[in-house]
């Protein structure tokens, strides 16, 4: 257990060592620095100042290992293009991606696995038929057209709900939510859909193939040859087996949704992470792109590393990597 | 004790809390945010348009654009400079006076090396404060348009500045950003309640302002959130989200105006939209041209006539554009029915003026071109690649981001761009000194007319109108002649509203909130 | 037994043959693709080439729409471009970069696959811990990194031109450990059989045996990653060019189609947006369906 888990933590901080490197090497490759930084009519002396100042012309080295001390400490500089400071813009976007991440992932979650079980039970009948093809449906249909699609039924058609930004924030001092406000939840529901769909449908074909292999386990025969009732042998037997690899499906699910969130948000223009990504990448704002970057790494380390160690605690029979 | 003490409390939070109900709470969003609070660091439309709520400069414009007083009470000219005197009692937000020191200081920090706007507050060379409500604006020599050049340099208080050390406008030495780019601490009818750069800034209505109840406006709260995508921008309107959009897309403009509850207004606008050749240069950067096609008279005038500006008009810009021969609109001195009608469209006279100066094939270029700044820039910019490619030019179409492309320009690296101009001043100078003076910091044309530079050097201190005047014609003809620039069109603004909200709309695409009256 | 039968008999033929949802979905695929590359030859217009296009027909509805033009079947977009032309070249750039991006998965994936597994030790180690990693992160979003990265990295002036190799490469980096961990799996299996035993005792060259024996063993299941992958691969396109990093408007693919067309949408125009969004859905729909088919074929536990 223990070797377990320090051969994953070395492998999360190797991880981050080679996107540190990356994240790195944006600074330094992309474009001249200094330009960045300074304006059209700067000085020579003004730029050679600033290259001092930023410690351009050091050993390669040594450049890293400051920039490895700024990136522990959070620092990323200042944004070439809204100057301020990097890890105070993520910061303040952190807030409007996770609630939408969290909103998804509850939606996929209990939709997506009870239609699998459904689907995994019922898997003759005509209901199951047609969640089975609108989900694969589901599947061709790229994030952006869903969204589209959405904006222009509910919001523009219908006049329901808001088609685009996130309104009735509340701030509570450390996190601004936009939970807690009927205008919040009115924001939320088109992209915290949009963004679902996708790992719904994943979620659904999983559990419905996990299903079925369970039914077909031999003790599930015996269950139901020593007459216990469809109901217990779904529920109690066949469903409870399913959950292990659930957990796995929580980390995936998590993960998938904080990728396409960067999608969802740009439809949508919701102030998140993803949204300034993008801006950053139009803008070629190097530092947002490069603190993004090692962001989004670590998210990911740390989703993992999670999801392996909940993995071992649940079912200790299963020796990952080993 | 205790208790009632805090139900009280509770009580007051509730009240400051829950918004009162006749409260005028105007929303409204537009394609790109300022890009900062801090009045002098950045001379760009939006940045202009939001400080303009909060911040007020000595003359202002109305919606018609005429010059009206701001804080200024009034001002007259003398021979070395123009006296100013100042409105009394106005305070700025955090109930500092607003006196001489105040302009003296902003237009010392305005001319700071670090401020966008050094351009325009060059001409003043130094600020006398004569008393605490008088201040004389020196200049070098006469200078005839002076008032015209300070409508957007917005004055701050000197003690708030000292106080959160932000004298100088935030420049790149700044390891973090300045307490101004958030903050701010104007004399205007608005103060900032709250920012959040990109997603939302909030306004709040300022009842110490020394213009309550002179004004129609009854706004009590702003709500500004920027929404890039056009397509989104306008779903916000007709999904009433948003009472008023500064830039709905052209193409959408009959569906607004069809919609129940919502209108459009337009007017046209002070900004031309045109295309610059590198005409300075021995050889061109993109081109497979021998040297520089672009130095021959006729090949400029060959791409002036290929380019079809009626289908430009009609197609891309949904009617909403003037065709013109001229880099500035009506409205601004120097513009006249004379000289700006269109070159025409004429694509076979094109193919053999281009013939005659020597490339019957054509050549190759790169069209440097915006994609986030005018109306419909990109689009305008590929109709033009296949007009082009018709008399055997082939364009290779760059369109970038604003924040990209005109540095390219400023720097001069580019051969053939788009570029459009707004004129604050109303006035030819403002042309001339900036895109057709040989020195021109965005003159990437490297278009250099002796007589031209003669004429902007000397209608800066030129006092005799009708000298003057006819000093910018004469400039005008000579360009008219050498087409140094492909002029398109001037724009057309259109502004789409909600019935909610009346706002009376301006030719320099400003939002003036003092004049919008919620129903 | 005649060649054709043999042929019949095989299981995966069986299955297609017995597959009507199968036999629709190829029929789909490979409609679309020839079309489309074969747009040159099908298309009325070339929409890529400037000089033949007007902007005096811009924003035409399509043919049997009022005001619409017979010559222009699908309508016009806001330049003039005919939309049928449009498509077959966009859908024609979409499906290059998808198998291209595809492609390159596959090759990297399984040479370094097959290496892996045939080789084993501290090789296999390293290369199967590196898919692992990357595993974890969703290929969009490390496509949408590395193609930012790229565009970054690629001077303003070029940023264009190589835009669509970008691209590729952003998606054919994000794709290979999948065939990657199938190469492996079926590399072990494959080299601890007698022949591959015997081949290396008569002396022939690793390299040999891995091209000559290992590799054509590893191709079923990486045709099936392949196809799903393709799918994948496409609607990424088109999620970059929809994000507007990828393919310029100069020269769409469908996704920038549907982002250009995406501006149109509330003025009704709506055909711009909306076949070259059907167009896409319907195409990766038929290869998603393919992919499906062939998986349940290939892996009898599941039918």
């Amino acid at each position: 257990m223990f070797f377990f888990i320090l051969k994953r933590l070395a492998q999360s901080v190797l991880v981050m060592a080679i996107v540190s490197a990356v994240s790195f090497s944006l600074f330094n490759f992309v474009g001249d620095p200094v330009n960045n930084m300074v304006g059209q009519d700067a000085t020579r002396e003004q730029r050679i100042e600033i290259r001092e100042q930023l410690g351009l012309d050091d050993p390669i080295l040594t450049q890293y290992t400051r920039f490895l001390g700024n990136m522990l400490q959070g620092d990323f500089g200042l944004s070439y293009r809204i100057k301020r400071p990097v890890d105070q813009l993520i910061m303040e976007r952190l807030p409007a991606t996770l609630e939408l991440v969290f909103v998804s992932a509850i939606i996929a979650l209990v939709v997506g696995i009870g239609l699998g079980v459904y689907t995994g039970i019922r898997r003759k009948s005509w209901v199951s038929r047609v969640i089975l093809s609108v989900s694969l449906v589901g599947v061709s249909l790229p994030t952006f057209i869903i969204g589209i699609g959405l904006i222009y039924i509910f919001a523009v058609y219908m006049r329901w709900l808001p088609s685009s930004g996130r309104s009735g924030t509340v701030d509570l001092g450390w996190w601004k939510t936009s939970l807690l406000t009927v205008d919040g939840w009115r924001a939320i529901i088109l992209p915290a859909i949009t963004l679902s769909l996708f790992q719904l449908t994943l979620i659904l074909r999983l559990v419905r193939a996990e299903m079925l292999e369970v039914m077909q386990t031999d003790f599930i025969k015996f269950a139901r040859a020593r007459g216990l009732s469809e109901r217990a042998i779904n529920f109690r037997h066949a469903l409870r087996n399913t959950l292990v690899p659930v957990i796995t499906i929580i980390g995936l699910n998590i993960g998938g949704l904080i990728a396409f969130s960067v999608i969802t948000e740009t439809v949508f223009q919701w102030p998140g992470t993803g949204l300034m990504f993008i801006q950053a990448v139009d803008f070629v704002d190097v530092p947002i792109m490069a603190a993004y970057l090692v962001f989004v790494a670590l998210l990911f380390v740390l989703i993992n590393l999670v999801v392996d160690i909940l993995y071992f605690v649940v079912d200790p029979r299963i020796r990952l990597g080993d | 004790m205790q208790f009632t003490k805090l139900l009280a409390v509770s009580a007051m939070a509730l009240t400051v809390s829950s918004p009162a109900l006749a409260e005028n709470v105007l929303r409204w969003t537009s394609q790109g945010d300022a890009l900062t609070m801090d009045p002098h660091s950045q001379n760009e439309g939006p940045t202009i348009a939001m400080n303009g709520q909060i911040y007020e400069s000595l003359v202002t414009r109305d919606a018609d654009l005429t010059l009206q007083p701001e804080l200024a009470e009034s001002w007259e000219p003398g021979p070395d400079g123009w006296t100013f005197k100042l409105r009394k009692g106005v305070k700025f937000h955090d109930g500092a006076d607003f006196t001489a020191e105040d302009v003296a200081f902003s237009f010392e920090r305005a001319k700071h090396e670090a401020s966008d706007y050094k351009e325009q507050a060059k001409s003043v060379a130094s600020v006398e404060i004569i008393d605490d409500y008088t201040v004389k604006l020196v200049t070098e020599g006469p200078n005839p348009i002076l008032p015209n050049q300070l409508t957007s340099i917005y004055m701050m208080d000197k003690g708030w500045s000292e106080a959160n050390n932000v004298v100088a406008p935030q420049d790149f030495k700044a390891k973090e950003e300045t307490y101004a780019v958030r903050n701010s601490n104007g004399t205007g009818p608005f103060t900032l309640v709250s920012r959040a750069p990109d997603e939302m800034t909030v306004l709040a209505r300022n009842p110490d302002w020394w213009g309550e109840g002179m004004f129609p406006g009854n706004v009590d709260k702003i709500e500004y959130r920027p929404i890039t995508n056009a397509a989104t921008r306008v779903a916000a309107l007709l999904s009433g989200e948003v009472d008023f959009v500064l830039d709905p897309p052209l193409q959408d403009v009959s569906r607004i105006e069809a919609s129940d509850g919502l209108s459009v207004k337009t007017v046209a606008q002070i900004r031309s939209i045109f295309f610059g050749m590198d005409q300075g240069i021995d050889k061109l950067r993109s081109s497979d041209a021998e040297g520089n096609p672009f130095k021959d008279v006729k090949v400029r005038e060959a791409f002036n006539l290929a380019i079809d500006k009626d289908a430009i008009q009609r197609v891309v810009m949904e009617g909403l554009s003037f065709p013109t021969s001229m880099i500035t609109p009506p409205g601004v001195l120097g513009n006249t029915p004379e000289n700006d009608p269109s070159y025409g469209f004429d694509a076979a006279k094109a193919k053999a003026l281009l013939a005659e100066a020597g490339y019957p094939d054509g050549f190759s270029i790169q069209l440097d071109c915006p994609n986030n700044r005018y109306n419909n820039d990109e689009k305008i910019c590929q109709a033009a690649v296949a007009m082009l490619a018709k008399i055997g030019v082939k364009v290779n179409l760059d369109a970038i981001p604003k924040a990209q492309h005109f540095p390219k320009i400023q720097k001069r690296e580019t051969d053939f761009y788009m570029l459009g101009w707004g004129v604050p001043t109303l006035d030819s100078h403002y042309v001339f000194s900036y895109l057709l003076d040989g020195e021109g910091s965005w003159n990437a044309t490297g278009y250099n007319n002796a007589r031209v530079n003669e004429i902007t050097k000397a209608i800066t201190t030129e006092i005799d109108i009708d000298k003057r005047t006819a000093m910018i014609d004469e400039a005008w003809t000579i360009i008219k002649a050498d087409m140094p620039y492909v002029p398109i069109h001037h724009q057309v603004l259109a502004w789409g509203l909600s019935d909610k909200v009346d706002i009376p709309i301006a030719a320099d695409d400003a939002f003036r909130p003092r004049f919008a009256v919620m129903k | 037994m005649t060649r054709w039968e043999r042929f019949k008999d095989n299981d995966i033929v069986w299955s297609f043959l017995h597959s009507p949802g199968a036999m629709i979905a190829a029929a789909i695929t490979v409609i679309s693709i020839l079309a489309c590359v074969f747009a040159p030859l099908i298309a009325p217009f070339d929409p890529f080439d400037p000089s033949q296009i007007s902007l005096w027909d811009g924003k035409l509805p399509p043919a049997w729409v009022e005001g619409g033009q017979p010559q222009y079947l699908l309508g016009t977009d806001n330049q003039g471009r005919d939309m049928l032309s449009t498509i077959l070249y966009g859908g024609r750039l979409s499906i290059l970069v998808g198998l291209a991006a595809v492609c390159l998965g596959m090759v990297l994936g399984v040479t370094l696959g097959v290496i892996s597994g045939y080789v084993g030790g501290v090789t296999d180690a390293v290369i199967m811990r590196i898919a692992d990693v990357q595993l974890t992160i969703p290929g969009i979003l490390l496509a949408i990194l590395i193609n930012g990265i790229g565009r970054a990295f690629l001077p303003l002036e070029l940023r264009q031109e190589f835009a669509v190799y970008v691209v590729i490469i952003a998606i054919g980096l994000t794709d290979w450990p999948q065939f990657a961990r199938v190469a492996r799996g079926a590399t072990m299996v494959e080299a601890n059989k007698e022949y591959v035993q015997a081949a290396r005792i008569i002396g022939l060259p690793a390299w040999l045996i891995m091209v000559r024996h290992v590799l054509p063993n590893t191709l079923r299941p990486v045709l099936v990653i392949a196809t799903i992958g393709l799918a994948l691969a496409i609607i990424a396109e088109a999620t970059l060019s929809f994000l507007g990093q990828g393919i310029p408007p100069t020269t769409p693919s469908l996704g920038t189609l549907i982002r250009v067309g995406n501006e149109y949408l509330f003025s009704g125009l709506w055909w711009i947006t909306f076949f070259p969004a059907i167009a896409l859905v319907v195409l990766v729909f038929a290869v998603n369906l393919l992919g499906d088919w062939m998986r349940d074929a290939l892996n009898p536990k599941l039918r």
